[in-house]
């Protein structure tokens, strides 16, 4: 538990970071700001990412989207299905409005454009965990 | 075929991404066509295009630069395959912020990776290659588009 704020604690919540790249996963850990976000794993691609999610079942989710055996569309479609209130932010380079929308559709919460900046990352983080 | 202006979406592209990831402008030079075989640095970065357009996109750097671009990115694991992941990510990324521009039907693969070797630039009618230069911080690294 993170130090209570108007005399509620706040949960310290579990951040998954998936991203076939191991560069932008380090990124992603090492630039978010929160101390009330506690990284419980990170993977490689979306079947990974299940099974992650089946072990440590976190709140918040860092998605990549073009990654290699399951993409990240499908994963946050899965992930919805089995906990409805996890909260994913998409962390793309596809900058078409229609994938934007799909991953919205399938049960995102936000989306990040690649490339960011930190500041960037953290204010779309903050506004997941609002 | 690509067009001369279609260009554009990839220079804004690899502007964009030194100007962000790397916080520091590269300054690119005009595409021109490529004859021949394409000439690469020591890393590339290879995406393959599907879809509505057909093609391959490569970033290929020196890994002279690739380990300054790391630093600038607060890294400090300069192993190969870190080179490797780079330039995989930059090539991924200009690749897809392009979808901007050209859609959802510029399908791109996840990238692959070359150490030295020359990429294979597939034989389609119609298809048209580019190189764009790239100098940022005395390096030089190359795009190369080749759409049809």
């Amino acid at each position: 538990m993170s130090t209570p704020i108007n005399g509620k604690a706040r949960r310290t919540l579990k951040l998954m970071i998936v991203d076939d790249s191991n560069l932008m996963r380090r990124r992603i850990e090492r630039s978010q700001q929160f101390e009330d976000l506690q990284l419980v794993g990170t993977a490689a691609d979306g079947v990974e990412a299940l099974e992650l999610f089946r072990r440590t079942d976190p709140d918040v989710v860092t998605m990549d989207i073009t990654m290699p055996h399951m993409d990240g569309i499908e994963c946050i479609a899965r992930l919805v299905a089995m906990k409805p209130a996890i909260r994913i932010l998409v962390v793309s380079a596809l900058a078409d409005k229609a994938t934007a929308v799909e991953a919205m559709e399938r049960g995102a919460n936000g989306f990040l454009n690649k490339p960011f900046t930190d500041r960037q990352l953290n204010e779309a983080i903050a506004e997941l965990m609002r | 075929m690509l067009y001369e202006q279609e260009l554009k979406t990839f220079v804004e592209g690899t502007t964009n991404f030194f100007e962000v990831a790397a916080q520091q402008p590269a300054s690119i030079g005009s595409p021109y066509l490529m004859e021949g075989s394409p000439a690469v640095h020591e890393y590339t970065g290879v995406i393959k295009i599907s879809g509505k357009r057909e093609g391959v996109v490569y970033f290929t750097a020196p890994k002279a630069m690739l380990t300054v671009l790391l630093m600038k990115m607060q890294e400090n694991d300069f192993s190969h395959e870190t080179m490797r992941d780079l330039v995989g990510e930059v090539a991924n990324t200009i690749s897809g912020n392009a979808r901007r521009d050209f859609g959802r039907d510029f399908v791109i693969s996840v990238p692959s990776v070359l150490s030295g070797e020359k990429p294979e630039i597939p034989q389609k009618p119609g298809l048209r290659s580019f190189i764009i230069p790239i100098n940022w911080r005395s390096h030089s690294a190359k795009l190369i588009v080749s759409l049809t």
